[in-house]
């Protein structure tokens, strides 16, 4: 009998013990050495705020430079709306989410908040009313967020021209619909502390980690998130799936993840979206450079890069080295026999730009050569781009390809990713015509 | 000022270097053979040979031409290539509006300059991006393979 | 060829005028229209012109836009006139009442009509030119013109053998009585007609030199690029110029009330302009419409009264006993789609405008750019030029209007230009139809059939005249007069306008809809009776010859009854005269676990009576078959939020080569009045490929584009 009970409560310890690992997530960065001490009594260079080139600027000017590295746009923005009018849909497995409007409009807007119902917003997660926001909102990032960069970026948004456009209501399912259920969410997954430096590391290392967790946000999208929806630190940025999105594993991992992309290549990566023979940016991560990034001082950009390189390697057998050969000039006979309705859908809407070797005839945005999207075995953000089509913004203009799921079956979709990434990528796809269905609704719009 | 080699000669074309080739050599050059049907590389209307490769020219800026031969309608004529693909479209009355038929021809060309004897794959494949609403692919087909038998 | 030149004025002489049209051509002006050939000097009529330098010029009444008809009407001139057709020089037509197609009374070029409607009148205007120019050379030779006989732009007289070219008595044919019921040849003297000739127009389309509209370059011309209100009949807001003025190379924003548009110095700079333009729509009235909405009132307005088409025998005793059959089939929006987009270039001076365009009614264009501009229909001179497609599109003159407008504004010439998208989301487009149909069947036959049409009237607009109590006869064709002879019938067509989107004629038309209708309905009836669709058919066409004989032939190269190489594949025909032609065509299809759809083969047997030009025959209808698979294939424009979903063609999808069948065109001799040919295939392939994928796959679709999630058995999306 007592054994029993002692048993019972060995079990009981155990299964707390899993659970708490589940649940525990580290903070954004824990896996550096060295310890992390509040801001104020950090000693070196301030890791918060504007490059030193803007600091000398008005709130407004400081404000939307950062508004910009938080890349609140690419979110409260819908497909072809007015920017910061929010409206764009998150379809979530459990429902659709809106993003709210957040022009300084009083009726639709936030034109009537106060500084401390922005800070709480940011910090908290919580609304003016109350209310709890969903962690579409990466508030657990903005909690790391000063006061003074929170009101600066509350600055630049009221600056900007009040859009009077109503938010669409959520359409969440029980008990989703609870935004009350948020409150224990964030107790677990919220600080509610300011980004602490860690002083063994480089002043531009903190910087960096201040960029990317605090401003940037990068585990939002490329760590996967645990069974409570949080994002999971032990597996940083390791690479999940969001908004449909593959968003790929960019720790130091040499195969899988961008391990061997030297400093430079990485900067410009991070600047353009784009380095020939390495791919483009599409997608969420296409937006994010477009938004964000590209705006970035250089020394930020650096800054970032020191902090990516920082990031331990975790390997992602999923994803095989990039393909860097180029295909044939013409595809032969055999290789059209082995999927001809990829291959004539190719040959029909996508040679023009992509080019039949994968290096494009007309610029080198459109290459397929040595990018991680065509050397996805799951070909789920090559099949993104043929649905929805992609925008980019180029240092010498707009480029756009357009989006194919309109008139474009399933079938056929799943059949021309399966032959772009046979024909491009280190090993071919068997995307089908259910999970281009799937995925295809999962894109944010 | 950008130089551009059309057919043998060089133009000076004062347009930005984002301007796309189609419209250099349509509004700045003069030259209407090379046409404009979709803006999107999705049609062929525009194609034009790059250094010998069928191109789209609403796609390719003349910002990264840089000093690569270009040939157009009006200048494909010359190549032997070039001549036959255009007698056997009249051989066999291909046309019909003629609109695509510029984009079409360039596409031939290339194709039967690279592969003088496409199989009935490589017809389809290489000229599956030229999009002819008159629907004279019948004819296309057998003109292409016309062509290599002469 | 020699390059066709654009109208010039003439200044013919009052003499000219006096014997212009006295051939007494049926329905055409008697005045002579202001179109000539440089130094020309015989011009009896409209269409012909014969310089002292022995040049032929023919002017051409019907624009040449892919359908070869440039060539056919020349042959039937040349035929008749005996000019040497290698040396025949052709010119647009300006805008002239001399030029009305006789069929519409407009100056217009579409509905299958230009070799039916000008068959007979330029035979006639032909010989009678000829008959002057015998007349003459007799004259100088004093010999009796019966002793003379033309040949190849010459007058030769054989038993003198004496001979004298055209140009050298154009002089005097002109001071000739023109003769006023000339003769015509009979069918064996044609010496083109009927033999394939090569087309004039093709030559300058593989080099670069053949000019569209679009290509047309006055001195000096601008670009500008255009932009409407997404939502119908929305107007403009406000207009944020800033960002645009800024870019070099941009010189004018012009705002109207209803579009904007970019003039720059190059259509790419214009481009640019407009995207960087913030404009913002008051979206008006239509912003909330949207395809559900547009079929319900469609659906609603079928149930509605409707006018009487066409009432044979008694219906009601007909439904009386028998196997009773019902259908509903429907038929979405379509665009155009040309592939030249839509364009129109114009030099707008205070007290006159040039205008260049490639139109299928020119005449209208005059017009209406005169009153949108406010000048005398005079004071406007246009410029035909090819068409790089009409489909229909280019029977409106909308384009011209808008352009008008904006050239207004605009100093020095200005062509004005439709991108891609703005082409597709401001057409006019082929309307919805909703068709119930039933037929009573006994003895195998079928005894009774009835037919509603329901869907917006393009001839209420286009040419008022043609709609009769409440009835559009466009609306229908091929279903009033279908070709089956049912013993009791009765068409009813009910008008219904859809909300905000404006309707135009598409390439087939009227009979586009009742063709599918029929043609689907028939064999399903065919089907459930449990007898062959081809037998079936020929048992309802005693009275109908010709398309039985077609339907025979067709059956017979298409291999009617022989098995297929797969299970999953299937043969449909279809049967239908319209456009005064009689065809059956003959589908092989075949449908993938997915309800993918590959077309294999199209056979089609044709009599269109006489053939002009056989090949352009067989041209036509190829091109036709695969424009009206593009549709059944793929078609659909949708509304929502008031705006047309498609843009361009990555989401209006238009089949490409390694789609298209394999066809077979067999042209069956006929000495029949010519009949039309360049919708025939377009209305023939959607019911033949339809009646494929039900053999193939037992599944009936009654609606277009193809559902291929019907055809997998699949639940719908
Ligand atoms: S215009 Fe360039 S491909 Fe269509
Ligand atoms: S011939 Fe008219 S589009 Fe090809």
């Amino acid at each position: 009998m007592k054994r029993f009970h002692w048993g019972l409560l060995a079990l009981a310890i155990v299964a707390c013990v899993v659970a708490a690992w589940i649940i525990y997530v580290p903070g954004p960065t824990a896996f550096a050495s060295g310890s992390t001490v509040a801001l104020g009594d950090y000693k070196g260079t301030n890791p918060t705020g504007v490059p030193v080139s803007l600091a000398s600027g008005d709130i407004v000017k400081r404000g939307e430079y950062l508004t910009r590295a938080a890349d609140c746009e690419a979110c409260h923005t819908a497909k072809g709306g007015v920017p910061y009018a929010g409206g764009l849909a998150f379809n979530l497995p459990f429902g659709t989410l809106y993003s709210p409007n957040i022009t300084p409009d009083k009726e639709t807007g936030i034109g009537n908040w106060t500084d401390a119902d922005f800070i709480n917003a940011l910090h908290k997660g919580i609304a003016p009313d109350g209310s709890r926001f969903y962690p579409a909102f990466p508030y657990p990032s903005y909690t790391l967020l000063t006061n003074d960069d929170v009101l600066a970026i509350k600055a630049y948004l009221f600056s900007l021209k009040p859009v009077r456009q109503e938010t669409e209501p959520n359409s969440l399912a029980f008990p989703f619909n609870q935004r009350w259920g948020m409150m224990f969410w964030s107790l677990f997954y919220n600080s509610n502390e300011r980004y602490r430096p860690n002083p063994s590391q480089s002043a531009e290392w903190n910087r960096g980690a201040y960029l990317a967790e605090a401003l940037g946000h990068c585990g939002e999208c490329h760590t996967p998130r645990n069974l409570l929806q949080a994002v999971d630190n032990k597996k940083k940025f390791a690479g999940a799936v969001t908004a449909g999105w593959r968003a790929y594993n960019i720790t130091q991992d040499a195969t899988s993840g961008i391990g061997s992309w030297d400093l430079d290549t990485t900067a410009k990566f991070l600047a353009h979206g784009h380095v020939e023979g390495l791919g483009t940016a599409s997608g969420p991560m296409g937006e994010a450079i477009d938004m964000s990034l590209r705006h970035m001082a250089p020394e930020d950009i650096n800054a970032l890069v020191v902090y990516l390189k920082s990031i331990p390697a975790i390997a992602d057998t999923s994803l095989p080295l990039p393909k860097t050969m180029l295909a044939s000039g013409f595809p032969t006979n055999q290789e059209i026999a082995e999927n001809a309705r990829g291959a004539m859908i190719f040959a029909g809407a996508c040679a023009a730009c992509h080019g039949w070797s994968g290096k494009s005839p007309i610029l080198s945005y459109a290459d397929f050569v040595g990018g991680r999207t065509v050397n996805d075995p799951t070909a789920r953000n090559v099949a993104q781009a043929i649905i929805w089509g992609v925008t980019r913004h180029t240092p010498n203009g707009v480029v756009t390809m357009p989006g194919f799921g309109k008139a474009y079956s399933d079938e056929e979709i799943a059949a021309v990713s399966n032959y772009i990434t046979a024909r491009f990528g280190a090993e071919k796809s068997r995307i089908t015509a259910a999970d281009i269905k799937t995925i295809g609704k999962q894109a944010s719009q | 000022m950008i130089t551009l080699h059309v057919n043998g000669q060089p133009h000076d074309v004062d347009a930005s270097p984002d301007t796309p080739l189609l419209w250099a050599l349509r509004d700045v050059l003069g030259m209407t053979g090379t046409k404009f049907g979709c803006g999107i590389a999705q049609c062929g209307a525009c194609t034009v040979h790059v250094d010998g490769q069928a191109v789209r020219s609403c796609q390719l800026s003349i910002g990264s031409v840089g000093d690569q031969a270009i040939t157009t309608i009006e200048g494909i004529g010359s190549s032997d290539v070039g001549a036959k693909v255009q007698k056997a479209w009249l051989d066999l009355e291909v046309i019909q509006c003629g609109y695509c038929q510029s984009g079409q021809i360039m596409s031939a060309a290339a194709l039967l300059a690279h592969k003088p004897h496409p199989t009935d794959e490589d017809i389809d494949a290489a000229m599956a991006g030229n999009i002819c609403r008159c629907g004279t692919y019948v004819r296309i087909r057998e003109a292409i393979k016309k062509a290599t038998a002469a | 060829m020699e390059k066709i030149a654009t109208s010039e004025i003439s200044k013919l002489s009052r003499r000219a005028l006096l014997q212009a049209g006295a051939a007494g051509i049926l329905l055409l002006s008697f005045r002579l229209p202001q179109a000539r050939a440089a130094g020309d000097t015989f011009a009896p009529n409209a269409f012909i012109r014969v310089g002292n330098d022995d040049v032929v010029t023919l002017v051409m009444p019907q624009v040449e836009m892919g359908q070869g008809i440039y060539t056919a009407l020349a042959m039937i001139l040349a035929d008749e006139l005996d000019a040497n057709f290698d040396k025949v020089v052709l010119q647009h037509a300006p805008p002239d009442k001399a030029y009305n197609n006789p069929i519409f009374g407009v100056q217009a070029t579409g509905g299958s009509t230009s070799v039916r409607a000008f068959w007979d009148p330029l035979r006639k205007a032909g010989a009678s030119a000829r008959g002057m120019l015998v007349e003459a050379a007799a004259q100088q030779w004093s010999v009796d013109p019966s002793t003379c006989r033309a040949s190849n732009s010459e007058v030769i007289h054989d038993a003198s053998g004496r001979k004298v070219g055209y140009g050298a008595v154009a002089s005097l044919a002109a001071t000739l009585k023109p003769v006023s019921d000339p003769k015509l040849k009979t069918l064996k003297d044609f010496t083109l007609v009927g033999r394939p000739v090569q087309r004039k127009d093709t030559p300058d389309k593989t080099n670069g030199k053949c000019q569209y509209g679009i290509d047309a370059m006055p001195a000096g011309v601008k670009f500008a690029v255009i932009a409407e209100c997404p939502v119908f009949g929305g107007k403009v807001g406000h207009v944020d110029d800033a960002k645009a003025k800024a870019i070099k190379g941009v010189q004018q924003i012009v705002v109207l009330d209803d579009c904007v548009a970019v003039v720059g110095d190059t259509t790419w700079t214009a481009i640019r302009g407009l995207s960087a333009l913030d404009i913002t729509w008051n979206e008006g009235a239509n912003a909330n419409v949207d395809s559900a909405q547009i079929w319900e009132a469609l659906r609603t307005a079928s149930k509605g009264p409707g006018a009487v088409a066409k009432k044979v025998g008694d219906v009601d005793a007909a439904f009386a006993g028998g196997t009773h059959y019902e259908g509903v089939y429907e038929l979405p929006f379509l665009a155009h789609a040309t592939m030249e987009p839509l364009n129109c270039t114009l030099h707008y001076t205070k007290d006159a405008c040039e205008v260049w365009t490639g139109t299928q009614v020119i005449g209208r264009v005059q017009e209406y750019v005169a009153k949108a501009l406010d000048l005398p229909i005079e004071k406007v001179t246009v410029h035909n030029f090819y068409i790089g497609g009409g489909f229909g599109r280019r029977l409106e003159q909308d384009m011209a209007i808008k352009a008008a407008r904006i050239a207004k504004e605009v100093d020095g010439p200005v062509k004005v230009m439709w991108r891609r998208e703005e082409d597709t989301q401001h057409d006019v487009y082929r309307p919805v139809y909703h068709n119930a149909v039933s037929a009573s069947v006994k003895d195998g036959k079928i005894v009774g059939w009835t037919h509603r049409i329901t869907g917006s009237s393009v001839i209420v607009r286009w040419l008022p005249p043609a709609f009769k109590d409440g009835v559009d006869i466009d609306a229908v064709d091929g279903a009033a007069d279908q070709p089956y002879g049912f013993p009791n019938l009765k068409v009813e067509y009910i008008r219904a306008e859809p909300p905000a989107v404006p309707t135009g004629f598409w390439r087939g038309v009227g009979p586009n809809n009742n063709f599918f209708t029929i043609e689907s309905f028939i064999d399903e009836i065919a089907h459930r009776e449990k007898v062959d669709p081809v037998a079936f058919r020929l048992r309802h066409l005693d009275g109908n010859p010709r398309l039985k004989a077609a339907i025979q032939l067709a059956a017979e190269k298409g291999n009617w009854g022989s098995t297929l190489s797969s299970p999953r594949m299937g043969r449909g025909i279809s049967a239908q005269n319209a456009f005064g032609s009689f065809i059956a065509t003959v589908c092989e299809a075949e449908v993938d676990e997915s309800g993918e759809v590959r077309v294999h083969r199209l056979v089609a047997a044709v009599d269109t009576g006489i053939m002009v030009n056989p090949d352009t025959i067989v041209a036509q209808l190829e091109g036709g078959l695969i424009f009206g698979l593009t549709a059944a294939l793929f078609g659909e424009i949708t509304i929502e939020n008031g705006r047309v979903q498609q843009s361009n063609f990555n989401d209006y999808r238009i089949l490409r080569i390694d789609e298209a069948p394999k066809i077979e065109v067999h042209l069956i001799p006929s000495t029949e009045h010519p009949g039309g040919i360049g919708e025939t295939g377009t209305t023939a392939a959607p019911p033949a490929l339809c009646n494929a994928l039900f053999a193939a796959t037992g599944v009936r679709l009654t609606r277009l584009p193809i559902d291929r999630n019907a055809l997998a058995g699949r639940k719908p999306a």
